[in-house]
């Protein structure tokens, strides 16, 4: 299509003379100039926008007064109180939230596609919700129960659960709490994947062929989902590495909460886990985009 | 028979979300209304009326006044963006920018503050290097933190326009001119209607992402500027008079009113342009 295009302009416009049409139709040897200089206007300005705040926090990790360069904030990292288990803790709910999010919506994507056509609309508003209500919101939400829960259930076995929910050293109501932020997320990747591959096909085969349902979702559904599941796990470890309310107000030690609190004392090292953590979001996205444009030129 | 019965079953693949939905999201949501409208044990509008008063209207407001900025800001400037990347025949570029608006459109939170301050902050490099505190510089107000949310935003809208800008189809570009439209004119008759849906919806989720970020204005501003995200969470810790305790929760409910709405624009709105950019 884009041959064509200077071709047809050419034909409409014979007589103007280059450049001197300002607005209509420019002919071909007057049309590449000016884009060019709008465009790159505009690139260059979103580069200095873009680049000068990760570049300047680089140089401020790394530039130390009277001494010059030296990578000490770096090293620091490692060795600052709490940095290992708030990680940990941040990848521990990643993990939990990963796998429940995605025995949550991956059976529910399925049965949409396959046999319920009609609960599609009930999924996508389920889906929606959490994206209209804020984060914040649904912590108000959240501490009110955790505060109320015990009074009014003291008596029944809700009690116990109320309290195991909230152990700092694994607090399970987090992962509760992110597989609802996940959601919208996990289910647009695992829908769109769901649609890139013939479902009904395949599962038909596979049930005539003799294959139970749990058989089907295992060996057929679940291997030619690879790429978008591994999406959906990227964009929810992403969400739960990063999140900051909800771990905040309900005061668990999270990664960015641990960030956040060192800031206080060691503005360098809290500068470094920043520009440290941007770098891993940003290889964890370049391995996925890899791994998917070569799922797609496999196929 | 057969069919109906796969049909009956696999709905029930769909429970388990459902329930869990429910009772994770569901009941939190119904404990909010109810705290709203309850006042030491009595209903009552009276956290309402608290919540729309004085220094938590003022929030309220400081919050949609930054929202509707970077969410019209960031609009305007993530569109030419992303025309620039979709006329630009290098296909590295494209990828590129593409790759890294998923990276920093997610590039939110405490680190997108610590960022920013140690580049224009107080003893930010910039700030140092350029000596702009002698100048009155400061990045701790409301037109520094509409910088900084800008940071995650113009990548979000450059990721929803691409798609829509890729849909623009060359042949109704040759289309206009063969009949003699000007390069304005094309724009204004044909490539924004065709548009308008995708830049729209473009720009409510941005209002979203700002309206409800709460860490990256904590770590950043603390208090300085008025937001209803900070007022909130001042209050759920416990920074408020005995017995107003649900006035945050009235907030919370504001906040939802606020965020549902503009919601309500953008779903419609996504459904048409769908029609169009098949």
């Amino acid at each position: 299509m884009a041959s064509l295009t200077p071709q047809v302009t050419t034909q409409v416009t014979p007589g103007t003379v280059p450049g001197a049409a300002p607005a209509p139709a420019p002919s071909r040897p007057g049309r590449p100039r000016r884009p060019r200089v709008w465009r790159g206007v505009v690139l260059a300005l979103a580069a200095v926008y873009f680049l000068v705040p990760l570049i300047a926090s680089f140089v401020f990790t790394v530039k130390v007064p009277n001494q010059g360069f030296s990578l000490d904030a770096y090293g620091q990292i490692f060795s600052a109180e709490g940095f290992g288990g708030s990680l940990l803790l941040s990848l521990g709910l990643g993990v939990a939230t990963i796998v429940l999010v995605l025995l949550l919506t991956l059976p529910a994507a399925v049965a949409v596609r396959l046999g319920a056509p009609r609960l599609r609309p009930v999924l996508e508003v389920v889906c929606t919700l959490p994206l209209v209500v804020p984060p914040i919101t649904f912590v108000a939400g959240i501490s009110t129960v955790l505060r109320w829960g015990p009074d009014y259930l003291a008596s029944t076995p809700f009690y116990q659960t109320m309290i195991a929910v909230q152990n700092p050293d694994f607090p399970v109501v987090l992962v509760l709490a992110y597989v609802v932020l996940a959601l919208p997320f996990a289910y647009r990747s695992l829908d769109a994947g769901l649609g890139a591959i013939d479902v009904r096909t395949l599962s038909e085969a596979a049930r005539n062929l003799g294959a139970s349902w749990p058989h089907v979702l295992l060996r057929v559904i679940i291997p030619n989902m690879r790429s978008a599941m591994a999406s959906a796990s990227f964009l929810t470890l992403a969400l739960v590495l990063g999140e900051f309310t909800i771990a905040r107000l309900l005061s668990f030690q999270t990664f960015p909460n641990w960030i956040y609190r060192i800031s206080g004392s060691q503005a360098q090292v809290s500068v470094a886990v920043s520009v440290f953590s941007l770098l891993i979001t940003w290889l964890l996205l370049l391995a996925l985009s890899s791994a998917g444009a070569r799922q797609r030129s496999g196929s | 028979m057969r069919d109906s019965r796969t049909r009956s079953k696999s709905r029930w693949a769909a429970v388990p979300l459902l329930v869990f939905v429910v009772i994770v999201f569901g009941v939190p949501m119904l404990v909010l209304l109810g705290g709203t409208f309850t006042k030491e044990g009595t209903l009552s509008t009276a956290n309402l009326t608290e919540s729309l008063q004085g220094a938590y209207l003022t929030a309220l407001l400081g919050s949609v006044k930054i929202s509707a900025l970077v969410a019209v800001l960031g609009g305007v400037l993530g569109t030419f963006l992303a025309q620039a990347v979709v006329t630009s025949r290098s296909r590295t570029l494209r990828e590129a920018v593409l790759t890294a608006s998923g990276v920093l459109a997610n590039f939110g939170g405490v680190p997108l503050a610590f960022a920013w301050i140690a580049t224009l902050g107080n003893a930010g490099v910039v700030t140092t290097t350029l000596g702009l505190g002698g100048h009155g510089w400061s990045l701790y107000n409301f037109w520094g933190l509409t910088l900084v949310y800008l940071y995650f935003s113009i990548p979000l809208q450059v990721l929803t326009v691409v798609p829509a800008l890729d849909g623009l189809r060359p042949q109704w570009r040759e289309a206009a001119q063969n009949n003699g439209a000007s390069t304005w004119q094309f724009w204004r008759y044909v490539g924004i209607p065709v548009l308008t849906p995708a830049l729209l919806g473009g720009v409510v989720l941005l209002f979203g992402g700002a309206f409800s970020a709460y860490a990256t204005a904590q770590a950043m501003v603390g208090s300085t500027v008025p937001l209803v995200t900070l007022k909130i969470a001042d209050a759920l810790t416990g920074n408020v008079l005995i017995g107003h305790e649900n006035v945050a929760l009235a907030l919370s409910l504001d906040m939802i009113v606020v965020a549902g709405l503009v919601m309500a624009v953008y779903l419609p709105l996504q459904r048409r342009s769908a029609r169009w950019l098949r």
